[in-house]
């Protein structure tokens, strides 16, 4: 039951075969080493495995593998600079010290990126609205919705300093 | 990976009858946020069959309205598409507000509407207000194409009428049943976000410059077997004038209609909120808040 697909990971062309039966999750992680998209729930809950699809949000857990053909997809290792320096959101939540266990800081960074370029100057209430769909269970919310204002502030989703990464704003 | 036999990616209808033929235990998937959560469970007749994928067929995308004023929302459109397209939001404001309260932004982005009433779950968001505004849905099947009024979908819970082969397309709506009419619609679940609906209820209303009521559709999740509307409520209401007391006979006329029963809240905790959440969106409607 293989099949290939071909998509753009990170700004970059790729395929490869995969079993039908497996998630996205499944391929980012295995044939990808993309280990930075977590899995929580595993039934579309907790948002730790949210990647940024065609410039929405979508959890990767719940999405079969094989639709990812011809999609533009976005991990959290395709946020920051290729020499490693943190874009704008991490950089914020690092300032803002809204990291704690970190579980669930990819996908939460991930919704703060799409947000902010929906929506450069959003209110508290349209961040915790945006970040709704990523639980953190160390409950560090405050300092997160923080760090969105901060990144806010600080200009937003900058692009400069990122290698070419696919951030839509939905249409 | 999911417990799945194969996936099929149909492109057109006729794809998916071609499918079905041959196995009749093939399972359509749209978003996934249900079938897939599903099949994590095993849930019997999700796991061990094969998937059909419809995401790519033409006839199921996009919201229109149509000459006659009819308002056309295809099956595959997610709860985020329907929240902001400008068609709903203008027209069919009780809908756009319904789907903005759904899970989280990743299950408004995944989820359809079709999926959502096909899953025919009792608490499904989008089943009250499309049950008050008279939502028909054209369903094809390889037998051809016919009209289903949504109030004749649902026969239990995540029952429904359709069969094996019977694609649910678009889902339509008559100008009569939206213009001039107001509405809101409550969920009550235990957190904001990320949850399913304990109890909901969705009123559609239309009165006149004295407030006499034209026009009352009361619908409810999670208060019955299926989601329902409150007829003899909406008949008490005809022609009268709003007042306090008239919301709260609507509401005790309510209970005519649903059949709550003691689960994770007690019958007697929903049928109060049975009586209370019409008169308070009716309330909440007619002042523009939504």
């Amino acid at each position: 039951m293989k099949q290939t697909i071909a998509f753009t990971l990170n700004g970059e062309a790729v395929s490869c075969d995969v079993d039908v039966r497996q998630s996205l999750i499944e391929v980012l992680r295995d044939e990808f080493e993309m280990t930075g998209v977590k899995e929580g729930c595993s039934v579309g809950e907790c948002g730790a495995c949210t990647v940024i699809i065609d410039g929405q949000t979508m959890e990767s857990c719940l999405y079969m593998a094989v639709w990812a053909n011809g999609k533009n997809i976005t991990t959290i290792e395709g946020v920051a600079a290729e020499d490693g320096h943190l874009d704008n959101v991490q950089q914020a939540f690092v300032d803002a010290g809204a990291v704690q266990c970190g579980y669930c800081t990819p996908g939460m960074v991930l919704s703060s990126e799409q947000l902010l370029a929906d929506n450069p100057n959003p209110t508290r209430d349209e961040i915790r609205r945006g970040l709704s769909g990523n639980m953190c269970r160390c409950t560090g919310y405050q300092k997160i919705v923080d760090a969105v204002e901060l990144a806010a502030k600080n200009g937003g989703v900058k692009t400069d300093n990122r290698n070419k990464i696919p951030f839509h704003v939905a249409n | 990976m999911y417990d799945i036999t194969g996936y099929h990616e149909a492109h057109s209808l006729a794809d998916v009858f071609a499918v079905i033929r041959t196995d009749p235990h093939a399972r359509i998937v749209a978003g996934g946020t249900d079938v897939l959560v599903k099949n994590r469970a095993e849930a019997a007749t999700y796991a061990e069959v094969a998937l059909i994928g419809i995401r790519e067929i033409p006839e199921l995308q996009g919201i229109r309205l149509e000459v006659d004023g009819t308002i056309s929302i295809g099956a595959l459109c997610s709860f985020d598409e329907i929240e902001h397209d400008p068609i709903i939001r203008q027209h069919m404001g009780l809908l756009a507000q319904a789907v903005s309260l759904v899970g989280g932004p990743q299950t408004r982005h995944m989820g359809t509407i079709g999926g959502n009433i096909c899953n025919a779950g009792p608490g499904a968001d989008s089943s009250p207000s499309l049950l008050a505004y008279n939502a028909v849905l054209e369903i094809q099947s390889p037998t051809g194409t016919r009209h289903l009024p949504i109030r004749d979908l649902f026969t239990g819970p995540s029952q429904t009428v359709l069969k094996p082969g019977d694609v649910v397309v678009r889902i339509n709506v008559a100008q009569a049943d939206y213009q001039g009419y107001v509405g809101y619609y409550t969920k009550f679940a235990r957190r904001n976000a990320l949850d399913i609906a304990n109890q909901s209820c969705a009123a559609l209303i239309k009165v006149n410059d004295q407030q006499e009521i034209q026009d009352l559709r009361i619908a409810f999740g999670a208060s019955a077997p299926t989601p329902v509307r409150a007829p003899h409520a909406e008949a008490y209401a005809q022609g009268k004038t709003i007042s306090a007391d008239v919301l709260k006979a609507i509401g005790t006329a309510c209970l005519k209609d649903t059949k709550t029963h003691s689960g994770r809240n007690s019958k007697a905790f929903r049928d109060h909120l049975v009586t209370v959440l019409p008169g308070r969106n009716i309330m909440t409607a007619l002042k523009g808040d939504e």
